[in-house]
C-alpha cells in the first residue's frame, strides 16, 4: 500500500534546531502524519507505564545494602494505584504497621534518606541508586549521621514528614518519581525538609528536579542537594527562606 | 433544610451548599473534599430537591459568607434586579426548561445574564445532561474585540501557545511561525513564561510585538505573567496588549494566587489606558479551572464546580477578551478521567457563556489522568458543536514547558473543516492575503513563506 506523503515539511524543518517542541511535523489533509502520531503515542505509553510501575523492593534493597544502613519497607495509607491518584491525602500518611516499624529506629540522626515511588517507580529504579552513590559519600565525609534508608510504596512527598519525625532525624531527604512527561518518564525529584514533622506544607521544602541521565546528572544533583543540606543545617531551616547564595540552585 | 423522600428513605440536605455538592455529577475532587453524594440515589434525590428550589433563595442564602468574602459581596452587591425580574418567579428546574425552550433566544439570554448569580447557573447546570449543556451554550453568542473579532457564530479561534522551557526567544519564535503557518493564533499569541522576571517577560513581549507589526498580523499578544508583573511592565511602557491573570471563586483562593479585586481593577484600568486595541477594548485574559479553590484549601465546603462558576463573577466584572478554563491541567485528584474532564469542560463552557463570558477551553490532560488523545478528540468535537470561542494551539499537542497535552494546530484545522468554522474574520483575511489558506479555508502549500525569512 502506498502511503500519502506528508506535505511541506522541508521548508519548516530548519526551525527544529531552535526548540524541542513538535514543530514542522507536516500534515496529511488536516491531520498529523502517521509517523509523528505514533511517536506521540509511544511517548504517552512510556509515561502511562511509568505511572503504573511498581518498586522492585527486593532488587532495591539488595543494591542499597552496600551503603551499610538498615533498609526499611514502608507503605502509605493508600491501598491501590487508582486510590493513590485520587487521594493525595492518603499518600501523604504512613499506614499503622509502617508507623509502628519506625519505633524500633528512633536513634537520633542528621539525615533520613527516604526513597518513594511517587508518580514514577521507573524513575526510582533508573536513578535513585546512582544519585545516592554520588551523594552519600559527601554526607558521610562531612560527618553527618544517617538514619536507616526508607523505601516507600504509594507515597507522596509529604510522607517524608511522618518518616523523618518517626526516625527522629533532623532533616528528611525524599527522592521521589516525578510526574512523567512526554519527553521524560524517569525524572527523579529530591525534596529536603529541615525539622520534619507531620502537617508541614510545600513552602517548608526545597526541591531539586529533573534528576536523570539526560537531565540533571547525578554528580551535579548530589552537589546541589549537599549544598542545600549544609545551608539548612547552618541556618536551621528549609523552604522558601533558604536562598541560593552559592548560585548553585536554578530558580 | 432541604429534603426529599424516595420510597421510605428521607434525604436531608442541611443547606444550599450541601445540596449543590450532593447534586453534582460525580468527580474525584468532590469526593476528596467529602462533598459528593454517598450513592447514585442520593445524587438524584439531591437533583430532584434542587430542581424545586426557587431562584430567589439564592439571593438570601450565600454559599460563602458575605462578610468574609469579597466575591460573595461582588455577586450580591452587583446583582441586577431588573434583569432578574424576568426569571425571578422560577425554580432551578423551571429555569432549565425555560432556558432550553425555543422561545428563549440569544437576545433574551443576554438580557437576563446580569440577573443570574454564579450559584444559580451552577445549580441549573447540575440538572442538565451533556446534551443540554451543548444545546444551551450553542444558543449563546459572546463576541469580544481587540484587534479582531472573536466569538461570532460560525467562527472558531485559537490561542497560539508557543511555550519553551527556558523562554529561549528563537525557540518561542520557531513555534509561533509554525503555528501561524497552520492558521493558528487569532484569539491571542500567548506565552506561559518559565520565569516571572519582568526583564524576561518584557523581552518576550517585544519579540512578539515586533513580529506582529512586521507582518501586520491582526491579533493580540500576551505573556501570561502574574498581574503584578504585567502592571509593572505597563507602567514601564512595555508593549502589553492583554493583561492576564489566573482567578478562582473565593477571596481566599485568589489570595493564594496573590490577587484581589482591587488589584485586578488597577491592572485593568492601566491596561485600558494604553488604548492598543484597534477594533475594541476588551483587554483582560483570565484563566480558571475546577479544583483550584480546593487545592488552595479555600473552598469552604462548596463543590468545585460551584467554586469555578463563582470565578466567572470576577471575570465578568472586567469585560475580558478571553476566558479560558484549563480543564484537565489540575490532575486526577480533581478530575479523574476523560469522562469527568469532558463533563467539567462542557459545564464550564455553558456556565461561562450563560453569564456572558467569551469562553474558551484548554482541552487538556496530564499523564497521570486516565485520559488520552481520543478523549480530547471527543471533547474538542463537542465544544465545536457547543460554539466554543477558542481552544489552544500547541505544536503536536505537547507543551514542553508545562508538561501536559493540549490541542494541536492540526486539531483546530480538523474542527474548522468538519464543522465549517472560520477563524476570526480579520485574521482569516490576513491568512488569505499571506497565501496560507485559500478562500474556502483550505491550507495552501507553504514553500518559501516570508514568515520563514523572519529568522
Amino acid at each position: 500500500m502506498k502511503r500519502n506523503i506528508p506535505q511541506e515539511i522541508e521548508p519548516l524543518k530548519a526551525l527544529q534546531e531552535f526548540t524541542s517542541a513538535r514543530i514542522a511535523i507536516g500534515r496529511v489533509g488536516t491531520s498529523i502524519p502517521l509517523k509523528q502520531s505514533l511517536e506521540f503515542k509511544l511517548a504517552h505509553a512510556h509515561a502511562r507505564d511509568a505511572v503504573y510501575s511498581e518498586l522492585d523492593l527486593g532488587m532495591l534493597t539488595d543494591t542499597l545494602k552496600h551503603f551499610g544502613l538498615p533498609v526499611l519497607h514502608l507503605q502509605s495509607k493508600v491501598t491501590d494505584r487508582r486510590q493513590y491518584l485520587q487521594r493525595p491525602d492518603l499518600g501523604r500518611r504512613l499506614n499503622e504497621p509502617s508507623l509502628n516499624e519506625l519505633n524500633g529506629y528512633r536513634l537520633e540522626s542528621d539525615v533520613a534518606i527516604i526513597v518513594v515511588d511517587g508518580l514514577s517507580a521507573t524513575a526510582v529504579k533508573e536513578n535513585a541508586v546512582g544519585l545516592l552513590d554520588a551523594l552519600i559519600p559527601l554526607l558521610l565525609a562531612n560527618g553527618l549521621k544517617l538514619a536507616p534508608i526508607s523505601l516507600v510504596e504509594q507515597g507522596r512527598v509529604a510522607i517524608g514528614d511522618d518518616i523523618g519525625y518517626g526516625l527522629n532525624a533532623k532533616l528528611s531527604l525524599i527522592l521521589i518519581g516525578e510526574r512523567p512527561g512526554l519527553s521524560a518518564a524517569d525524572s527523579l525529584g529530591a525534596y529536603l525538609t529541615y525539622n520534619p514533622k507531620p502537617g508541614l506544607t510545600d513552602e517548608s521544602r526545597n526541591c531539586v528536579s529533573n534528576i536523570r541521565h539526560k537531565g540533571l546528572t547525578y554528580k551535579k544533583a548530589a552537589k546541589k542537594i549537599f549544598y542545600l543540606i549544609n545551608e539548612a543545617f547552618k541556618r536551621k531551616l528549609s523552604g522558601v527562606e533558604l536562598k541560593d547564595n552559592a548560585g548553585l540552585i536554578e530558580s | 433544610m432541604y429534603r426529599h423522600n424516595i420510597h421510605h428513605r428521607v434525604y436531608k440536605f442541611p443547606d444550599l451548599k450541601a445540596l449543590l455538592g450532593k447534586a453534582s455529577p460525580y468527580r474525584s475532587g468532590d469526593e476528596l473534599a467529602g462533598l459528593c453524594a454517598g450513592g447514585y440515589e442520593e445524587r438524584v434525590a439531591a437533583q430532584i430537591t434542587l430542581a424545586d428550589v426557587p431562584l430567589k433563595n439564592f439571593l438570601n442564602e450565600a454559599v460563602v459568607s458575605y462578610e468574609d468574602d469579597e466575591i460573595t459581596r461582588l455577586i450580591i452587591d452587583e446583582h441586577d434586579e431588573v434583569a432578574f425580574s424576568h426569571i425571578s418567579h422560577l425554580t432551578v428546574g423551571e429555569l432549565r426548561d425555560w432556558l432550553l425552550s425555543d422561545e428563549t433566544d440569544c437576545a433574551t439570554l443576554t438580557t437576563i445574564a446580569p440577573g443570574l448569580t454564579p450559584e444559580m447557573v451552577a445549580a441549573v447546570s447540575k440538572l442538565m445532561r451533556n446534551q443540554d449543556l451543548i444545546a444551551m451554550a450553542n444558543k449563546c453568542q459572546v463576541v469580544t474585540r481587540f484587534r479582531n473579532t472573536i466569538g461570532l457564530k460560525g467562527h472558531f479561534s485559537t490561542r497560539l501557545q508557543p511555550n519553551h522551557p527556558t523562554d529561549d526567544p528563537r525557540g518561542v519564535a520557531a513555534s509561533i511561525i509554525d503555528g501561524l503557518l497552520f492558521g493558528s493564533g487569532d484569539a491571542v499569541i500567548g506565552i506561559n513564561p518559565a520565569t516571572d522576571s519582568p526583564a524576561a517577560v518584557s523581552n518576550l513581549l517585544t519579540l512578539m510585538d515586533e513580529l506582529r507589526n512586521r507582518f501586520e498580523i491582526p491579533t493580540q499578544t500576551c505573556v501570561l505573567s502574574h498581574i503584578t508583573t504585567t502592571l509593572q511592565l505597563v507602567n514601564e511602557g512595555a508593549p502589553v496588549d492583554l493583561c492576564f491573570q489566573s482567578i478562582a471563586g473565593t477571596q481566599k483562593a485568589n489570595a493564594s494566587f496573590g490577587v484581589n479585586l482591587s488589584l485586578i481593577e488597577e491592572a485593568y484600568q492601566a491596561t485600558l489606558s494604553l488604548k492598543r486595541g484597534t477594533v475594541g477594548n476588551n483587554v483582560m485574559y483570565f484563566e480558571t479551572g475546577q479544583g483550584s479553590a480546593l487545592s488552595a484549601n479555600a473552598n469552604f465546603g462548596v463543590d468545585q464546580q460551584t467554586c469555578e462558576v463563582r470565578a466567572y463573577a470576577v471575570a465578568r466584572k472586567f469585560k475580558p477578551l478571553l476566558v479560558n478554563t484549563v480543564v484537565g491541567f489540575i490532575g486526577p485528584e480533581y478530575l479523574y478521567d476523560g469522562k469527568q474532564i469532558i463533563r467539567a469542560a462542557l459545564e464550564d463552557h455553558f456556565c461561562g457563556k450563560l453569564l456572558g463570558l467569551p469562553m474558551g477551553v484548554d482541552v487538556c490532560y496530564t499523564n497521570h489522568a486516565e485520559a488520552d488523545q481520543d478523549d480530547m478528540d471527543n471533547l474538542l468535537t463537542l465544544l465545536g458543536v457547543a460554539g466554543c470561542n477558542f481552544v489552544m494551539g500547541i505544536p503536536g499537542s505537547d507543551d514542553i514547558m508545562l508538561n501536559y497535552q493540549s490541542t494541536s494546530f492540526h486539531d483546530a484545522l480538523y474542527l474548522r473543516k468538519v464543522l465549517s468554522l472560520k477563524p476570526a474574520p480579520e485574521f482569516e483575511h490576513w491568512l488569505i492575503k499571506q497565501g496560507i489558506v485559500d478562500e474556502r479555508g483550505n491550507m495552501l502549500p507553504v514553500s518559501e513563506h516570508g514568515l520563514l525569512g523572519g529568522f
